[in-house]
């Protein structure tokens, strides 16, 4: 155990430096990072003196030395369009998306469970048919596409739910303002309506079919079958036999979860003029504002890496087949 | 991977006989099943208007048309023919781009998937074939990718690169390595062993013969599987980059951008610009998706079994 938590924690920390070496390559990658931070006017000699003073002029393993001196120090670099430092404006964002991303992983969880559960125990029949069906097409629907869909729908048809804006929840109750926070939470979640179900909707539905034949596999086994020969009530064999182990999958994917997530966030958050770390990175990759890209996706890299991390030392203590395999992989 | 497969390479069968039976079977499988056929059928479709869009579309698909612009469906556009599903902001016919935009995604698409295919199956070979450090760095490597989520590493390389077929390709491709690596992997450490593997090297084979040629078509059924999901994604997260300004240049059409240009126009209700690009993408997609999930039940007996 003891063992495994630390190789675990070894293999973030290799993880992390992956992150920033890809980030600080990124910036590269494109030939001499100069021309991004000088003005399209600017004469050789004011480039010549822009590139020492940013420091391109040394070698690169240098540079990535100091780069990453940088972010240990939390120094983000400047964003090129803010002229601020590029962290603070990303963990500006920051709670926003955050709330956009755990109201939909959370409804998508909720509802999958009963779902999945549904269609496993009804298994073959039309209960089952149009589950599997569903969410075969919720996993085909590109989330950006499902927002343009709702704002068309919601926006002109039935004017149910905003089709923009954000009223902040977390921002204040990080603050300290609990009152306002809480004051706000109605109409948080009645902003994050549409642009939730959008990112959720992929999410739904793969876990919906996880559930389903996650739980299949369990009722399977022999000690379900034990469990129904001994006479016990189906609901008991399903809630205190089946759902105990088939919950397990589920739980390791919740990790990778918020990285697709992430994928369909930084996307609907743009369709709905979302104010998160999408449509920041949106605007940034459009005014090729690198080192604000870069703040952002490290800190979401980052996040998702502590937060699989998280999940995989949890996983230990729900499952302990996972010391005696070691933990490889 | 069955027994079964493996003697059949030692003993070098002449496939032909038990290949048609096994096509035989599939398409049984497949009409029996329903859905898998009408994911073949769209797709033919896709395909045929991918290869010959040209022919196809009633107008060239940047011609623009400024008195005839936001038409809707089944309008006349010009020379007397029909914007059969509209026209967008600048005149441009909806069916014609639509068309085209069926070549770029199936082309990244597919591209996308032979180029991680080909890096994640050598990656795989290596690692399971040679264990040790080899095996160590591949697979680290993998974790470290796999940290990142997918879409970020995208973004962060296309602002950098710059966008175009080729770089989207690389970069869709390169993303996807992982997935094949892992699978490849697994079932490399478990024939490495086989009696098969033995014997070829016992007849004296060069490690790149037994890697190539003795154990690779033993292991590239259950790919077809990931393959075809992973067309699905990779068309998807195409869209979606396609949809951020970061796919291909703007003078080919594709069903992402159509989508980003959609949303100028959509509260004065062009509805067909927003609807169309996005059925077709779905369609597509779920096409995949149908086609990876009857090619699992129909290659794995076990499952089959219970179908």
């Amino acid at each position: 155990m003891g063992a495994y938590i630390v190789r675990r924690l070894l293999q973030s920390v290799i993880v992390v430096i992956g992150v920033t070496l890809v980030s600080f390559l990124a910036l590269q990658a494109g030939g001499d990072p100069t021309y991004l931070f000088v003005s399209e006017r600017a004469s050789l000699e004011e480039i010549e003196a822009a590139r020492q003073a940013l420091g391109f002029d040394r070698p690169l393993h240098v540079q990535y030395l100091s780069f990453v001196g940088d972010l240990t120090r939390g120094d983000f670099g400047q964003s090129l369009s803010y002229r601020q430092p590029a962290m603070e404006i990303v963990l500006e964002a920051l709670p926003a998306t955050i709330e956009l991303t755990l109201f939909a992983m959370i409804c998508a969880l909720l509802l999958a469970i009963p779902l999945g559960v549904l269609a496993a125990i009804n298994r073959g029949t039309a209960w089952d048919g149009s589950i599997t069906t569903m969410s075969m097409l919720g996993q085909s629907i590109p989330s950006f596409w499902m927002g343009i869909m709702m704002i068309l729908f919601f926006g002109l048809y039935i004017r149910l739910f905003p089709i923009s804006g954000h009223v902040p929840f977390l921002a204040p109750l990080m603050a300290g303002d609990f009152g306002t926070a809480f004051a706000n939470l109605p109409r948080t979640i009645y902003h994050l309506v549409l642009p939730g179900i959008a990112v959720g909707t992929y999410s739904l539905a793969r876990n919906t079919r996880l559930v389903r034949s996650s739980l299949l596999e369990v009722l399977e086994q022999d000690y379900v079958r034990t469990a129904r020969s001994k006479g016990l009530p189906e609901m008991r064999v399903l809630v205190h036999h089946a759902l105990r182990n088939a919950w397990l999958p589920v739980v390791t994917i919740i990790g990778l979860e918020f990285g697709f997530l992430l994928g369909g966030v930084v996307v609907v958050e743009t369709v709905f003029s979302y104010p998160g770390i999408g449509r920041l990175l949106f605007a940034a990759i459009n005014q090729r504002d690198i080192p604000l890209v870069q703040a952002g996706v490290i800190l979401l890299a980052g996040i998702f890496t502590l937060l699989n991390l998280v999940v995989d030392l949890v996983y230990v203590r729900l499952d302990p087949r996972v010391k005696l395999a070691g933990g490889r992989g | 991977m069955s027994e079964h497969s493996g003697d059949a390479m030692v003993l070098d069968t002449p496939r032909g006989s038990g290949f048609r039976l096994e096509l035989a079977r599939a398409v049984r499988v497949m009409v029996a099943a329903r859905w898998p056929v009408f994911a073949v059928v769209f797709l033919g479709v896709a395909a045929i208007a991918a290869l010959f869009g040209s022919w196809l579309s009633p107008f060239d698909p940047n011609r623009q048309n400024l008195l005839l612009r936001l038409a809707e469906p089944m309008a006349t556009g010009p020379d007397g023919g029909t914007f059969w599903l509209g026209s967008d902001a600048l005149g441009r016919d909806v069916f014609s781009r639509l068309l085209y935009g069926a070549r770029v995604s199936l082309t990244v698409g597919f591209a996308a998937i032979a180029v991680g295919g080909t890096i994640g199956i050598v990656a795989g070979l290596l690692a399971g074939y040679f264990g040790g450090w080899v095996d160590d760095v591949i697979m680290r490597l993998g974790d470290i990718q796999l940290a990142f989520p997918f879409i970020l590493l995208a973004i962060m390389f296309l602002v950098v690169l710059g966008s175009g077929v080729w770089n989207l390709i690389l970069v869709l491709g390169v993303g996807q390595w992982v997935t094949y690596a892992r699978i490849v992997r697994a079932d490399t450490l478990s024939l490495r062993e086989k009696e098969f593997v033995e014997a070829a090297r016992a007849l004296g084979d060069s490690t790149p013969s037994i890697i190539f040629r003795t154990i690779l078509p033993n292991i590239l059924a259950p790919l077809t599987v990931i393959a075809s999901f992973n067309v699905a994604s990779v068309i998807l997260s195409e869209a979606a980059l396609s949809f951020l300004g970061l796919g291909v240049p703007p003078d080919i059409p594709t069903w992402g951008s159509m989508l980003a240009e959609s949303r100028d126009t959509l509260v004065a209700n062009k509805w067909w610009l927003a609807v169309f690009p996005g059925v077709a993408i779905m369609l597509t997609v779920l096409s995949f998706n149908i086609l990876g999930d009857w090619l699992r039940d129909f290659l794995d007996p076990r499952l089959r079994e219970r179908m």
